[in-house]
């Protein structure tokens, strides 16, 4: 590992933790979302600094996303309209700080107990490839599966949370078009 | 692989994107001329121009109750993600970094927008810019998954994502005539994270703006500019992901991802231009009914072709 990398390693591992306890001490929930957002895209350069250039600029991507999606629902459903008050992350507060500190602690002291491997063979020139092959071939069975079950997971919840059913919307008999929906939008109608 | 770019490619890059985002400008207002029938001029297609000394020196407005750093960092975001994304974009052989993962750096910097546009409407603390920046989300999910696929197909035809692997693989046939379906919709992607045209919801006439519409000074020149530094990013990177990159007879390769670029640009201007503007609800459905099966199928047949090999 380059001097750079070791720099910038340093840099993102501070930087990381650091945003995280923002999120505590901010007070409003758009700052806490971004803050939180920073420091995940922190944790995407630690693992592309470590070597895994895929994962960690996949990490940026859909933590981006996912986070504006977040903000959208957490100000949505935020006690107050809008979430415009200020606000605070924390909810009891002795149970919490003695968990993370203890969690932090153990995290921490397992670095230094854990006996790591040395490396053996050299490392590979792709990871991006290593890791592709690694999912791809022997998991391949296991991520089909997971894809399925995600899928059928989203698709059932989305079917359990909406109050209107194809009944309601093409009629008994399921040949009523264009559709009865409160507004019409897109395809064909 | 392309070379690595020498230290002045690390200057040269930002201010060529620059360049073909004030040449877009200028064709716009240039086409807005014609078509109001004004005569066609120098001074026409200067115009747009004239305001960015007075924008720098205005006086930055303020709001009560505005997040001014939320907000600012949103205008900083858009046009700062746009000159990212250069980094992976060969220009003929040369690329400022020929990233292994080049097309998701692309993808991710293009997402930063999300963030960029979403802080620009929350900032201000004003009704009709957050509406923008909620639009600009709910026109993210619609755009979002086909254009990844449409990424994906152009990587799975190389079976690479080095976007110069991606330009080389070419050789003979452009992605575009092969994957037809892939290049359409990515230049609507590059028209929806420009939110410009038929994706110009977010920041919308009907929104009095929309996240522009409370943005003044050196802040609303930025967001501006990342608008339409985004719409030649895309551009540019049309030509190695689907126009065979710097290929081309009798030219050097710089030549020829120049004249790519600017045959795009001139595209996606001129459909902005035309195409009337999509809400993002009824975008969300064509994108998730059609696009996106639409795309899955145009990901298989470079994966059956490659297979086949």
């Amino acid at each position: 590992m380059s001097t750079t990398d070791l720099v910038l390693l340093g840099v993102l591992g501070v930087l990381a933790p650091a945003c995280g306890v923002l999120v505590f001490t901010l007070d409003s929930m758009a700052r806490v979302t971004f803050a939180l957002l920073a420091s995940l895209c922190c944790v995407g350069g630690v693992v592309t600094v470590l070597g895994l250039p895929y994962l960690g600029v996949v990490i940026v991507l859909m933590m981006v996303m996912e986070m504006l999606i977040m903000a959208v629902f957490m100000i949505a459903y935020m006690m107050n309209p809008a979430g415009l008050m200020p606000m605070s992350m924390l909810h009891n507060k002795g149970g919490s700080l003695v968990v993370s500190a203890v969690v932090f602690a153990a995290l921490v002291a397992g670095i230094f107990a854990v006996p790591w491997p040395g490396r053996t063979g050299v490392r590979p020139k792709d990871t991006t490839f290593q890791a592709g092959t690694a999912l791809m071939g022997d998991q391949m069975l296991t991520m089909v599966t997971l894809g399925f079950v995600l899928l059928a997971t989203m698709v059932g919840a989305t079917v359990l949370a909406t109050h209107r059913g194809r009944y309601d919307r093409f009629g008994d008999d399921l040949d009523q078009r264009p559709a009865k929906d409160p507004a019409g939008a897109g395809v064909g109608r | 692989m392309g070379e690595p770019g020498a230290w002045w490619t690390l200057l040269a890059a930002p201010a060529m994107l620059l360049a073909l985002a004030v040449l877009a400008v200028a064709f716009t207002a240039v086409l807005d001329a014609r078509d109001a029938g004004r005569p066609v001029t120098v001074a026409v297609a200067v115009r747009p121009f004239t305001g960015v000394p007075r924008a720098v020196l205005a006086q930055p407005r303020r709001l009560p109750g505005a997040d001014v750093l939320l907000w600012r960092a949103g205008a900083v975001l858009v046009p700062v993600a746009a000159v990212l994304s250069t980094l992976v974009i060969p220009f003929g052989d040369t690329v400022l970094a020929d990233l292994s993962v080049g097309v998701v750096w692309f993808n991710a910097m293009e997402v930063l927008t999300w963030a960029g546009l979403w802080l620009a409407g929350w900032g201000p603390d004003a009704a009709f810019s957050l509406v923008g920046g909620y639009r600009f989300l709910a026109q993210g999910l619609a755009y979002e998954l086909p254009l990844m696929f449409a990424l994906i197909s152009t990587a799975t035809g190389a079976q690479s994502l080095r976007v110069t692997d991606i330009a080389a693989a070419q050789h003979g046939l452009w992605y575009a005539v092969w994957m037809p379906v892939a290049f359409v919709v990515y230049l609507a992607g590059v028209l929806a994270f420009s939110f410009t045209g038929p994706f110009g919801y977010p920041a919308g006439r009907d929104l009095a703006g929309g996240v522009l519409g409370e943005i003044g000074g050196v802040d609303r020149l930025l967001l501006q500019a990342g608008r339409w530094l985004w719409l030649a990013a895309g551009a540019a990177m049309a030509a190695p992901l689907f126009l065979g990159g710097g290929a081309g007879p009798v030219l050097p390769d710089w030549a020829w991802s120049l004249v790519k670029t600017l045959l795009v640009l001139a595209v996606l201007v001129l459909a902005a231009r035309r195409l009337p503007m999509i809400r993002a609800d009824r975008y969300v459905e064509l994108a998730w009914v059609v696009l996106i099966p639409l795309t899955i199928v145009q990901v298989l047949v470079p994966a059956l072709v490659n297979l086949n090999r």
